[in-house]
C-alpha cells in the first residue's frame, strides 16, 4: 500500500500524525460541521441507494465524495439540496441538518434551501441567454431589479469564479459561445451570485481538459474561505489535490470518511485501500 | 444471376431508387399544381390585343383571343392533325348575352388587329369591344369620329372616376358614419323604452336629446343624398356611342366606364405597366358584378384577419394546455387518454367543427351575449349570428391540437439540465417554467403555430357555417367606433374561390378570377408562414443550442 502511493511521499509522513482514533464511518469532531447527516437511507422506488449514511461535513472546507459509478455519491449530493424531491418515487429516511435545521422538516421550503445550498453540475449547463443574464438569474429570482446592484453582483461573482477577465467585454453575448471550461466557471459564478453557504459540485471537471480543470481546482482554495464545498469526483487525484476530507462510498454505503490524507495513505478499510490504489473500481 | 439479384436486394439500391422515385412524383405533382395556378393566374393580368375575325358568311367577331383547341372527333385520315377552333372573349354581354364565342378555324376568312379598336371596362356587363362613334353631352354632340372621340373620352373617364370615388366616399364613409350614429341613438331610445315600467310612456331629457340627435343626423343624411344625386347627374352627363364589329350601336353613359384602352396601339412597356396596374387593382379593389370582376381585397383582408385572430386565440390555449399536460399533470392513464383524444381531435372533419362553432359560439355564447349586453337590438342579433370572431374561434378549436402536440414536444426537448440548474438556484417550478423552459420551447411553439396557420388559412367548410359571406359590405375594421367589429361578417379567399368558380352567374368569365384568387390564397399562406418562420429562426439563433 505504501508503495502504491509513492508519488506523494509527503502525504505519507503527515498521515502518521493523524490524531483521530477509530470511530464508525469516521466523523470529524474537531471542526464545527455545517451539514450533519444521521442515518440517511435513500430509495428510488423499491431500490435502496443509500444505507445508513452518517457524515459531518466541516465548515469552510472542501469535502470530496469518491467511489465507483453507481455507488450513491451523486444521490447523496442531491439529497443535500433536495433536488431528489423532483424524482417520482424517491424517498429519504434519516436526518440531514444544515446548521442545525432539518432540511426535510415540514417548515422548510425547498426553494429557500436551494438558495443556501448551491449546485454545479457535471455537464456545464448555462442557460441559452447572455452571460450577464445567466449570472443575474439567481439575484433576479430573489427580486433584485436595481441595475447597479446587479452589475456589482455579476462582476463580483464572475471575479470569484475567475472568469471576469475573459468575459468582461462580452457580457451580453450568448453564454453558449463560451468554451467548455468557461461555461463551467460561468455555472460556478451563477451559483455564487446567490450567495450560498454551501456549494455542491457534481463531478464539475469530468468533461473538461486538464488546463480548464486546473483553473477550477484553483478556485476551491479561494472559495472555501467563504463557503463549504462538497464535491463528487471520479478522479482520485483531484480528490487528493483539492479536498480536506474525503468520503469513500461503495454500493450505497459510506465505507470510510476521514481527512483526505488518511484516506489516501492509511485507510482503515481494506476496500478503501483497494480502491485508492487502483486495484479495483 | 441469382446472387446478383440477392446482392442488389441486400444493398438496398432498389429501395433507394424507389424512395427517390416517390419523392420525384410528389415534387412533380406539387410543382405542376403551382405552375398551373401561376401560369393561369398570372396570364389573367395581361391585356391581349383585340382581334377582328371576318367569317366566310361575312359576319365579324371581335374580341380578345382566349384559347384554342382541336375539335373533338375531327381527327380523320384526311386531316391527321384535326381541325382547330379558337375561343374569343367577345364581351358586350348586354348585346350578345355571352362573354365567349367559339369560332371554327375553317370558317375564318381573314383576321386583323384594327388599331383603333377600343376596350371599355365597365362597372356593369363586363367589357365592351368596339369603336367609338360619337360622344354626346345630353342630346348635343360633343365629339364625332373614332380618333376625336377617343381623345375626348379619356379625360371624361378620368373625371367620371373622380366623381365615382367621391360618391363612394360619401356613401361608404360619411353616410356610414351617420347611419351608425342613428342606429346607436335608436338603440339607446329602445333601451330607455325597455327600462320604463309598463303602462307609462317613456319621457325625460335623455330621450329628448336622443330624438334631436336623430333628427340632426337625418338632416345631415338627406344633405348627403342630395350631394350624391348631384354627383350622379354629373356622372351621366356624357354618353359615348359605340359600334360593335357588326355595326350594332350602343349608347353608354361615361359614368359606366372604368377604363378605356386601345390595346392594339399599346407597346410592350405600356402593356407591362397595364399588367402591374391590373395586379394592383385585383389586390386593392373591391369585387364587382357578383365577384366575377374587380378586386379581391376584402377577401384578402378577411383571410389575414381571421388567421391573425385565430393565432391570438390558439397560442395561449394550446400552450397552457400543453404546459399542464407535460409539466403539472400526473403522468398516468388519464393524461394518456387526454393526449390520445387531443391527437384524434386533429382528425375530426372540419365541417363538424363548423357545426360545433355554430351551435356553441354563435347560438349559445353569441345568443347569451346578445340577451345580456345588446337586448335593445333584439330580435336582430348582434353577436348571435355568424361573425369573424366566432369563425376565428372555431378555427382556433380546429387547430389547437397541432399547437398542443408541438408545444409538448418542445417542452419535452428542453434539457433536464436547464431545469435542474434553475431549481438549483432557488427557483420555484413555476419560475423555472416561465423563465427557462418556456423561452426554450418558443421555437417549437412557433412551429405549431405555423402548422396551425397553414391549416386555418385553407379551411372553408367551418367558415361557411360561422360567418363567411359572398359579399361583405364593410370590412371588419373601419373608422367608426370601436374600429374592430368582431361581430361583422367577412369575406375569405377560400370561400371566394368556391363562390366565384361555382356559384357565379357567369362561370366561364370568372375562371381566370378563380386562378387569381387561388394564387393569392397560396401567396397569403406562404407569406404568413414565412413571417412566422423568420421569427422562429431568429428566436432559434437566440436560443442556439436549445433543442427543436
Amino acid at each position: 500500500m505504501h508503495t502504491s502511493t509513492d508519488s506523494t511521499p509527503g502525504l505519507l509522513r503527515i498521515a502518521v500524525t493523524r490524531s483521530e482514533g477509530p470511530s464508525p464511518a469516521g466523523a470529524v469532531k474537531d471542526l464545527k460541521a455545517t451539514i450533519i447527516l444521521s442515518d440517511v437511507n435513500f430509495f428510488y422506488g423499491d431500490a435502496q441507494a443509500l444505507f445508513k449514511v452518517n457524515i459531518e461535513v466541516p465548515r469552510n472546507q472542501v469535502t470530496a465524495f469518491i467511489g465507483p459509478s453507481g455507488c450513491g455519491k451523486s444521490t447523496l449530493l442531491r439529497c443535500l439540496n433536495r433536488l431528489n424531491d423532483l424524482i417520482e418515487g424517491a424517498r429519504i429516511e434519516g436526518k440531514i441538518l444544515l446548521d442545525g435545521m432539518d432540511i426535510y422538516g415540514p417548515q422548510v421550503d425547498a426553494t429557500d434551501l436551494r438558495k443556501r445550498v448551491g449546485m454545479v453540475f457535471q455537464k456545464s449547463n448555462p442557460f441559452p441567454k447572455p452571460i450577464y443574464d445567466n449570472v443575474a438569474y439567481g439575484p433576479r429570482l430573489q427580486g433584485m431589479r436595481n441595475r447597479a446592484a446587479l452589475d456589482a453582483i455579476v462582476e463580483e461573482s464572475l471575479k470569484d469564479a475567475g472568469l471576469w477577465d475573459e468575459v468582461k467585454d462580452r457580457l451580453h453575448q450568448s453564454a453558449l459561445g463560451l468554451s467548455g471550461g468557461q461555461q463551467q466557471r460561468l455555472c460556478i459564478a451563477r451559483a455564487l451570485a446567490v450567495k450560498p453557504e454551501v456549494l455542491l459540485m457534481d463531478e464539475p471537471c469530468s468533461a473538461l481538459d486538464p488546463i480548464a480543470t486546473a483553473k477550477i481546482e484553483e478556485l476551491f482554495f479561494t472559495l472555501k474561505k467563504d463557503l463549504t464545498i462538497v464535491i463528487v469526483t471520479h478522479n482520485m487525484q483531484q480528490a487528493a489535490r483539492v479536498s480536506d476530507h474525503t468520503g469513500f462510498f461503495l454500493m450505497g454505503e459510506l465505507v470510510e470518511f476521514s481527512d483526505t490524507k488518511t484516506v489516501f495513505t492509511t485507510p482503515r478499510d481494506r476496500r478503501t485501500e483497494d480502491y485508492v490504489t487502483g486495484r479495483f473500481g | 444471376m441469382r446472387t446478383q439479384l440477392k446482392k442488389m436486394m441486400a444493398s438496398g439500391d432498389l429501395f433507394v431508387w424507389a424512395s427517390g422515385a416517390g419523392l420525384a412524383v410528389a415534387l412533380m405533382m406539387v410543382v405542376g399544381l403551382l405552375l398551373l395556378i401561376t401560369v393561369n393566374g398570372m396570364g389573367f393580368f395581361w391585356t391581349g390585343d383585340i382581334v377582328e375575325l371576318t367569317l366566310m358568311d361575312g359576319t365579324r367577331v371581335m374580341g380578345q383571343a382566349a384559347g384554342r383547341e382541336i375539335i373533338p372527333n375531327s381527327v380523320t385520315p384526311d386531316s391527321p392533325k384535326g381541325k382547330g377552333r379558337v375561343r374569343a372573349k367577345i364581351g358586350n354581354r348586354d348585346l350578345y348575352g355571352l362573354d365567349f364565342k367559339w369560332v371554327d378555324e375553317d370558317t375564318i376568312a381573314s383576321q386583323s388587329f384594327p388599331p383603333n379598336a377600343v376596350l371599355l371596362e365597365r362597372r356593369e356587363w363586363g367589357n365592351f369591344y368596339g369603336w367609338i362613334k360619337a360622344i354626346h353631352r345630353g342630346e348635343t354632340p360633343h365629339a364625332e369620329g373614332s380618333d376625336i372621340g377617343w381623345n375626348a373620352l379619356l379625360p371624361l373617364v378620368d373625371q367620371a372616376n373622380d366623381v365615382h370615388a367621391r360618391i363612394y366616399r360619401i356613401e361608404r364613409i360619411e353616410i356610414g358614419e351617420i347611419n351608425a350614429e342613428i342606429e346607436q341613438a335608436r338603440l339607446q331610445i329602445r333601451a330607455v323604452e325597455m327600462n320604463t315600467p309598463k303602462g307609462q310612456t317613456p319621457h325625460g331629457p335623455t330621450l329628448d336629446r336622443l330624438k334631436t340627435a336623430i333628427a340632426a343626423a337625418e338632416a345631415r343624411y338627406s344633405e348627403k343624398t342630395d350631394q350624391i344625386e348631384k354627383l350622379n347627374a354629373q356622372f351621366n352627363e356624357y354618353a359615348v356611342v359605340m359600334v360593335d364589329a357588326n355595326g350594332q350601336e350602343k349608347q353608354l353613359p361615361v359614368g359606366q366606364i372604368i377604363r378605356a384602352l386601345r390595346p392594339n396601339e399599346m407597346g410592350t412597356p405600356a402593356k407591362t405597366w397595364m399588367y402591374l396596374t391590373n395586379v394592383w387593382r385585383v389586390l386593392a379593389d373591391e369585387p364587382r358584378e357578383a365577384n366575377t370582376e374587380g378586386g379581391i381585397f376584402p377577401a384578402i383582408f378577411g383571410t389575414v384577419m381571421i388567421v391573425l385572430i385565430m393565432s391570438a386565440a390558439v397560442v395561449p390555449f394550446g400552450v397552457l394546455a400543453a404546459l399542464y399536460l407535460r409539466e403539472y399533470a400526473k403522468q398516468g392513464i388519464v393524461v394518456r387518454l387526454v393526449r390520445i383524444a387531443v391527437n384524434n381531435l386533429a382528425g375530426v372533419p372540419s365541417i363538424v367543427f363548423g357545426v360545433f362553432g355554430l351551435g356553441f359560439f354563435v347560438y349559445a355564447v353569441g345568443g347569451t351575449i346578445d340577451t345580456l349586453f345588446f337586448p335593445e337590438a333584439l330580435p336582430s342579433p348582434t353577436f348571435g349570428t355568424g361573425g369573424i370572431l366566432w369563425a376565428s374561434l372555431t378555427l382556433a378549436l380546429l387547430t389547437v391540437p397541432v399547437v398542443i402536440v408541438a408545444t409538448e414536444e418542445g417542452l419535452a426537448a428542453v434539457p433536464r439540465d436547464y431545469r435542474e440548474a434553475s431549481l438549483g438556484l432557488g427557483a420555484t417550478k413555476f419560475e423555472t417554467i416561465w423563465r427557462v423552459v418556456l423561452p426554450s420551447a418558443v421555437p417549437a411553439i412557433l412551429t405549431g403555430l405555423i402548422l396551425a396557420m397553414a391549416r386555418a388559412a385553407g379551411e372553408v367548410a367551418p367558415l361557411m357555417l360561422t360567418g363567411v359571406v359572398k359579399l361583405a359590405p364593410t370590412l371588419p375594421v373601419d373608422t367608426t367606433w370601436p374600429f374592430f367589429h368582431f361581430d361583422r361578417k367577412f369575406m375569405h379567399l377560400g370561400f371566394h374561390i368556391y363562390d366565384v368558380g361555382f356559384q357565379s352567374p357567369n362561370v366561364e368569365a370568372a375562371k381566370p378570377m378563380v386562378y387569381v384568387t387561388t394564387l393569392v390564397l397560396i401567396l397569403v399562406v406562404v407569406l404568413l408562414n414565412l413571417s412566422a418562420i423568420t421569427l422562429r429562426n431568429r428566436l432559434r439563433r437566440k436560443y442556439a443550442g436549445a433543442a427543436v
